[in-house]
């Protein structure tokens, strides 16, 4: 049956596209191009496209492998060490937080669920005011929203949204929160529910499927397996790129080395890699923000156990949201979070769930019941937000320390508060928060008197993160910024980064299609000074 | 069954203190006796048998009641978790080793989870008694210990499609999968 679904990655490989798997080498390589671009996520795989296509000579370097729909089997056991960092289990460095970030070819694009937002404005707004960013508008970051969701395929999302969706709509809509759909990325979707474990019917329209395909068409070449180790610097110019090619596993390296030689290098390895490339190499670092100011959309969990059937694995997996508890407060108030659901397949369930032994055992047996909710935090904005910090192990890796103080911990309560009255009010007949103290609560009265007294706590609280914002911060003021506005690394002539990684603050939104707008409006910019033309458009 | 966990329990919280000086002690020992597989992590020996012992503990109320059939699933649970750790970077994989060392190291055993003999004898009480003391610990370390062993079972046995029937879930779509 697979073989009716056409692949892209296959026909391109006979096509001659020029990749190269670096576990496969056998000896140390030298390459040259205008532009490296690390890493093959949203700022990667954008920049790759605008580049290639402007006429410049690119190589792109992953980390991860190149996989496909013909790979994509829907099975976490295979996923999630294929495809994610660290097998999905990349954790800040008390191992409070576990954090979702791709590693394959497409980055996080690869395996996020689809959701597309442009950035809020009042997000946009703090960053005019407040980090000098004049683009910073809807108005002028509009020709670039509609270019990426052109690119990305990005549609109103028309299909019913599967029951754990329903239920945020129906238990907020009982207690007057306003919801709305979710736009999102695809052509064709199928509506199964496996956009975590990369799509198997190439309906998401990831950079994996998009922009990579566009820029080896145009003559990119792509190295897979690769780990950029360092930039080596002379003066305040970067020579070349130093990558250790990895084994077949993509744990240990094969051995092999890559120096990678060219007119402008472009970091786009996420908001840890991207940081700690830098930190690496020993970038000149002006403003003394190199790696901090990290942040995360720091995500509570609640779990809902309901009478009818949920099967939170089938079906598109977010298509609901709710903003209102984004707007309760000032944005540089208490924290404000966005409302969310989960698709719930059972390793990343199981994990998820607090306890052990039979009550973890009966909580699962509950499976095709259990309705899940995420609140958002949108970090950043309050002088008690400040984020994390990227810093290197002895090892040279990178780690995030994201340190949760009360003022955090105040939106936790909040937020588990909120989901629990939602989901009561959507007919759930227990309500267990993510939480080591907490219980299966079966009233929203017994919830909101216990969920109050819940001491939070790094670990007893379950914290996770699927958006890596911030730690080479775009800013006018080279005080306050590692990056300028034309996205150009302070310090080293020849230097960008495009990721997310630029933000100055969180987003209050998923952060795909802001990546993909200002990376476009960055790409162009530097096509256009490399290649003394007008930058070519995405497709 | 003659040591009752409530004793163990106040020994292992007086030393908590400890903890981070024998978890560091635990992996360099358990590095150190671990050389011949250059780098390549293996659970053998007691660090085995510890895992043997908590897994259950973990999985009550999943396993089969069969003792036959307990065994065989409790086998290919510990090996998809050691096939697990080897997929994370060295650096975490080197933190693992650093947990299994020291649960590995009798005295070790004896003071942070109060198991009073050998891991081949601790029955699933014990066990349960010191995970829950991990699980709330004053200490962020032994919290995520706790969390390390709670996501490394669970995640390797949900992850087989054997548990899937008692959970209610069909799996993925044949047609593609």
């Amino acid at each position: 049956m697979t073989a009716q679904i056409p692949d892209p990655i296959e026909a391109g490989l006979k096509r001659g596209w020029k990749v190269i798997d670096a576990s496969t080498l056998d000896q140390d390589q030298r390459l040259e191009a205008d532009v490296v671009i690390v890493g093959s996520g949203a700022g990667g795989g954008i920049s790759a496209e605008i580049l290639a296509r402007s006429g410049l000579s690119v190589i792109v370097v992953e980390e991860g492998p190149l996989k496909s729909s013909r790979d994509f089997k829907m099975r976490e056991a295979d996923a999630y060490p294929q495809l994610y960092q660290e097998s999905a289990a990349r954790k800040t460095s008390d191992k409070a937080i576990n954090i979702l970030q791709g590693r394959a070819v497409g980055g996080s694009t690869t395996v996020n669920w689809t959701s597309s937002f442009r950035t809020p404005e009042s997000t946009l707004a703090w960053w005019r005011r407040h980090h000098g960013l004049a683009f910073a508008s809807s108005d002028e970051l509009a020709p670039w929203f509609a270019m990426a969701e052109r690119r990305t395929g990005v549609v109103d999302w028309l299909v019913d949204p599967n029951q754990n969706n329903d239920l945020l709509r129906r238990g907020a809509t009982k207690l007057g929160i306003a919801t709305s759909s979710i736009r999102r990325n695809v052509q064709g979707c199928w509506n199964l529910g496996y956009c975590g474990m990369g799509c198997p019917t190439n309906a998401k329209q990831s950079m994996l499927v998009t922009t990579i395909p566009a820029a080896l068409d145009n003559g990119a070449t792509l190295i897979t397996r690769a780990r950029a180790e360092r930039l080596q610097l002379r003066g305040q110019t970067v020579d070349e790129l130093i990558c250790t090619a990895l084994d077949e596993s993509g744990v240990q390296p094969s051995g092999r080395q890559l120096r990678l030689r060219a007119r402008h290098f472009v970091v786009s390895g996420g908001a840890i890699n991207t940081p700690a490339l830098l930190l690496r190499s020993k970038a000149p670092d002006p403003s003394g923000q190199l790696g901090k100011r990290t942040f995360l959309h720091t995500t509570l969990i609640s779990a809902a156990f309901y009478e009818t059937r949920v099967e939170g694995w089938a079906g598109a997996p977010q298509s609901v949201y709710s903003d209102h508890f984004l707007g309760v407060d000032p944005i540089d108030g208490p924290l404000g979070y966005k409302l969310e659901t989960p698709p719930l397949h059972p390793l990343l369930l199981a994990t998820t769930m607090s306890g052990f032994g039979e009550q973890h055992a009966a909580a699962m047996r509950d499976f095709a019941h259990l309705g899940g909710m995420l609140a958002l935090l949108r970090d950043g904005f309050h002088a008690e937000s400040a984020g994390g910090e990227v810093h290197l192990r002895a090892d040279g890796g990178a780690e995030l320390d994201y340190p949760l103080n009360d003022f955090l911990w105040d939106g936790a309560r909040r937020a588990l508060l909120s989901m629990a009255e939602i989901q009561f009010a959507a007919g759930a007949r227990t309500v267990q928060p993510a939480h080591e103290k907490a219980q299966r609560y079966r009233s929203w009265a017994e919830a909101r008197r216990e969920i109050a007294a819940l001491p939070q706590r790094a670990h007893v609280t379950r914290v996770v993160s699927a958006h890596v914002m911030g730690g080479c911060a775009m800013d006018g003021d080279e005080r306050r910024g590692v990056v300028d506005p034309a996205g150009r690394y302070r310090g080293l002539a020849n230097v960008s980064v495009h990721d997310g990684s630029l933000f100055p603050t969180s987003l209050g939104a998923n952060p795909q299609l802001t990546i993909y707008a200002i990376t476009a409006r960055l790409a162009s910019g530097l096509a256009a000074q490399l290649t003394k033309r007008p930058a070519a458009a995405l497709a | 069954m003659a040591n009752p966990p409530r004793t163990s329990r106040r020994t292992f919280l007086a030393v908590g203190g400890l903890a981070a000086l024998a978890l560091g002690a635990g992996g360099a020992w358990y590095r150190a006796t671990h050389k011949t597989e250059a780098q390549r992590f293996a659970l053998d020996g007691e660090a085995r048998a510890a895992l043997h012992a908590i897994a259950p503990a973990i999985l009550d109320g999943a396993l089969a009641h069969d003792p036959a059939r307990r065994q065989q699933q409790l086998g290919s649970a510990i090996d998809a978790v050691e096939a697990a750790i080897r997929g994370l970077p060295q650096a975490t994989q080197e933190e693992v080793q650093d947990l299994f060392g020291l649960l590995a190291l009798r005295p070790a055993r004896r003071l942070l989870t109060g198991v009073p003999t050998g891991w081949e004898s601790a029955d699933i009480r014990q066990v349960s008694a010191f995970l829950q003391d991990w699980r709330v610990h004053r200490l962020g370390m032994m919290r995520s210990a706790y969390g390390a062993l709670h996501d490394l079972v669970l995640g390797a046995w949900y992850a087989q499609p054997a548990s899937w029937d008692a959970i209610g879930y069909p799996g993925p779509p044949r047609v593609l999968a």
